[in-house]
């Protein structure tokens, strides 16, 4: 039995918009970090839907590199995070407004 | 019939290099230099003028040198070059500026001997004489005013010349604001002229082209520009209303007031006047409004003199009147007669002023005559020749006054300006009251100089007493050239002058003598009067001045009339100058302007940069809305 692409789309775009709020309402930056992981692999889901509709392989090609550079900037970002918490104490993204007015 | 004679620009030359000379290299030279080198550039200017004048005489009566020496304005269809022209009038006025000025340079040494600023003073005459020179000999009207413009600015430069001392400077923006205002009279006459004769396709201001073409400007625009360049005369030749400045002049150094307020300078209205002649011919109501406000100058100036105890201010008021009456003589149409006493007056007002100059000096600056006295002993020379200028003055012949002022009034009486020459003759009595008012208050009686200066009392060095002596002889025989017709070799400088001004007309033939005694018999009432009160019977003047208290107070205030252009034009100017355009329109309005768009923007800053608040979850929140308005509209554009 073959899934509808609309479902996979669905899908897709649920995650996403899970991921698009954790971003905006969590005040946890981990948990925001976390969201945007979400946000990516939602976009990596729709990227393999329309390639395999369309029949084209390009779009799983971009999935990879999408893979790695996530894997990079999780590493990074992660390393951030830890520095902030080293000199803050806190990963509350409320309480870290330094570059304000 | 015009010759080329380019000899004329070393008139100007000469001046102009003095002036260079005492500005850059005046103080590194010394004193001697510039002693020499001050009068020297001007007795060669005279020596080139009077070349020009003999060269002149030999040729047909009538012809005009010129010389164009460089081209000046060329604006369209306008054109005005920088071109000299030298007939009678010019001839004349430039004698009279070159010799009398470089008798006032040399008498300058003698007076500035313990003044440091010496080469700045000498800087100054020799730029006067350089602008003086230009305006008699332009041959068209925006280079005379460019002279006329040239002389005011020295007037201010001299008159505020101990600059250091708040009511000389005073003095000197007032002299320069009362002759901008005339100033601007003579403007609008310019421009009425150029837009009355370009409207005619003659786009020039030569004298001689306005000469031959004023016809075609109809009778109204005539009248009108002669009215507007009158006005321009009023300031800067001191009548009503604009005269105020002249008695404030006498701040100056007495030299200036002799050479600029007195001989020259002052009488440039005139000479405009009687330069435009042609013009004023064809004016007649503006003929008799130069010959009313001559004649009425002539008796106000008059009358305030009686009174005054300055020996300068005396001596202003005296110049405003004489001027009056050159304004009297030009205004009804005896051009020639009006430039005579331009002439005589340059030399006897010349002389008055430096001998009272000579008088300052012995008594270390003093001007109150009631301080003096007695002074004829001490200052033999001075006191003649003073002597000579006043009695040239009070128009008592042979002296040089009487043929000029008689000229005058006799041709305003011709002319059949009876009123006008009741005026003249009271202010001929008037004048020579005041001046033997001061001749016995000065230099007869007993000595009133206050102690510490009757030591020091001198005759002056012969460097001033030389001028002295030449002007004096001169304001003796001065007038000889112009006797009265028909007697031994009759009007001399009337038919000289005939050719560059016309001749006078007369409507009426009042008899010579009868005319002649009566200004004659005032004048001597002025000398007897002057001699009752001031000598024979010194209480009397106190008991008149006692009895008619207004009268006098009226003529000691000078009619308050300076007081009166406080009250109404002064002090309204400070008013507007301070509250509307100061505190309103500059303090609030155009810095209100500029501190308004600084605020704005600052205020613009405090309320947009709220908008940064450093949480990151904001920023992508409005990210957010962004991408969706985005995705909206391409929704929008693919769904339409």
């Amino acid at each position: 039995m073959m899934i509808s692409y609309s479902w996979l789309m669905g899908l897709s775009a649920a995650i996403f918009t899970i991921g698009v709020a954790g971003v905006l309402l969590r005040r946890n930056i981990l948990v925001m970090f976390m969201s945007i992981e979400l946000m990516l692999n939602a976009v990596n889901l729709a990227f393999v839907t329309l390639a395999r509709r369309m029949g084209s392989m390009d779009g799983q090609v971009i999935v990879f590199f999408v893979m790695t550079v996530a894997a990079a900037e999780a590493a990074v970002g992660l390393a951030i995070i830890i520095s902030i918490f080293r000199n803050r104490e806190t990963v509350n993204a409320d309480e870290l407004n330094l570059m304000k007015w | 019939m015009t010759a080329h004679f380019p000899a004329l620009g070393f008139i100007l030359l000469f001046p102009a290099l003095g002036f260079l000379f005492n500005v850059f290299l005046g103080n590194r030279w010394g004193r001697s230099a510039v002693n020499v080198i001050g009068p020297g550039v001007i007795f060669a200017a005279f020596a080139v003028a009077a070349g020009a004048f003999i060269r002149l005489s030999s040729m047909p009566s009538g012809t005009v040198l010129t010389v164009t020496l460089w081209p000046w304005i060329h604006a369209g269809p306008f054109s005005a070059d920088f071109a000299l022209q030298m007939d009678a009038l010019s001839a004349l006025m430039t004698l009279i500026v070159t010799g009398v000025g470089a008798l006032i340079h040399v008498y300058s040494i003698g007076y500035m001997a313990h003044d440091e600023d010496f080469a700045r003073f000498f800087a100054y005459l020799n730029l006067f004489e350089l602008s003086m020179l230009i305006l008699v000999l332009a041959n068209n009207l925006p280079l005379l005013f460019m002279g006329w413009e040239g002389v005011g600015l020295c007037s201010y430069l001299l008159v505020s010349f101990w600059y250091t001392v708040p009511a000389n400077a005073y003095a000197g923006r007032k002299a320069f604001v009362a002759n901008r205002i005339g100033d601007a009279g003579f403007l609008l006459g310019m421009f009425t002229i150029v837009s009355a004769l370009g409207a005619h396709g003659i786009w020039s201001l030569d004298f001689s082209i306005m000469h031959d073409n004023v016809g075609v400007i109809a009778p109204t625009t005539v009248t009108l520009a002669a009215v507007f360049l009158f006005i321009g005369a009023t300031g800067k030749s001191a009548q009503i209303p604009l005269y105020i400045w002249l008695p404030d002049a006498m701040a100056g150094p007495t030299p200036v007031s002799a050479l600029i307020h007195a001989a020259t300078m002052v009488t440039a209205g005139v000479y405009m006047v009687a330069r435009m002649h042609f013009l004023y011919i064809l004016a007649p109501s503006a003929m008799e409004l130069v010959a009313t406000i001559g004649a009425l100058t002539a008796i106000f100036a008059a009358s305030i003199a009686l009174v005054q105890p300055d020996i300068k201010k005396v001596l202003a008021y005296s110049t405003i009147s004489q001027l009056g009456y050159m304004f009297l003589g030009v205004g009804v149409g005896a051009f020639a007669s009006g430039i005579f006493h331009v002439m005589t007056h340059a030399f006897f007002k010349a002389l008055l002023f430096l001998c009272a100059g000579s008088v300052m000096h012995a008594l270390d600056g003093e001007q109150d005559m009631f301080k003096m006295g007695g002074l004829r002993k001490k200052l033999p020379i001075t006191y003649t020749t003073m002597l000579i200028a006043t009695l040239a003055i009070s128009a008592i012949p042979p002296f040089s006054g009487f043929f000029s002022k008689d000229e005058i009034l006799d041709s305003a009486y011709n002319s059949g300006h009876e009123m006008l020459w009741l005026l003249g003759i009271i202010t001929a009595a008037m004048t020579s009251f005041y001046m033997f008012r001061l001749i016995f208050l000065t230099f007869h009686g007993d000595s009133r100089v206050e102690a510490d200066k009757v030591p020091h009392i001198h005759e002056s060095p012969l460097v001033m007493t030389i001028p002295l002596m030449v002007l004096a002889a001169l304001a003796v025989v001065g007038g000889l050239v112009g006797l009265p017709e028909g007697f031994l070799w009759g009007n001399k400088i009337g038919d000289f002058l005939a050719p560059s001004v016309g001749e006078f007309a007369p409507v009426l033939h009042g008899n010579f003598v009868m005319l002649t005694s009566a200004s004659l018999g005032l004048a001597g009432l002025g000398i007897l009067l002057a001699w009752y009160f001031y000598l024979k019977a010194p209480g009397m003047p106190y008991l008149i001045a006692y009895q008619a208290q207004s009268a006098y107070d009226l003529l000691l205030n000078k009619y308050y009339v300076d007081d009166f252009y406080n009250t109404m034009v002064t002090r309204p100017l400070f008013w507007i100058s301070t509250f509307v355009l100061g505190r309103f329109i500059d303090s609030f309005m155009i810095d209100g302007f500029v501190n308004g768009a600084g605020l704005s923007v600052e205020t613009g800053g405090q309320l947009s940069r709220r908008v940064e608040t450093g949480n990151v979850q904001q920023y992508a929140f409005v990210y957010v809305l962004g991408v969706l308005a985005i995705v909206a509209y391409y929704l929008y554009l693919v769904t339409h």
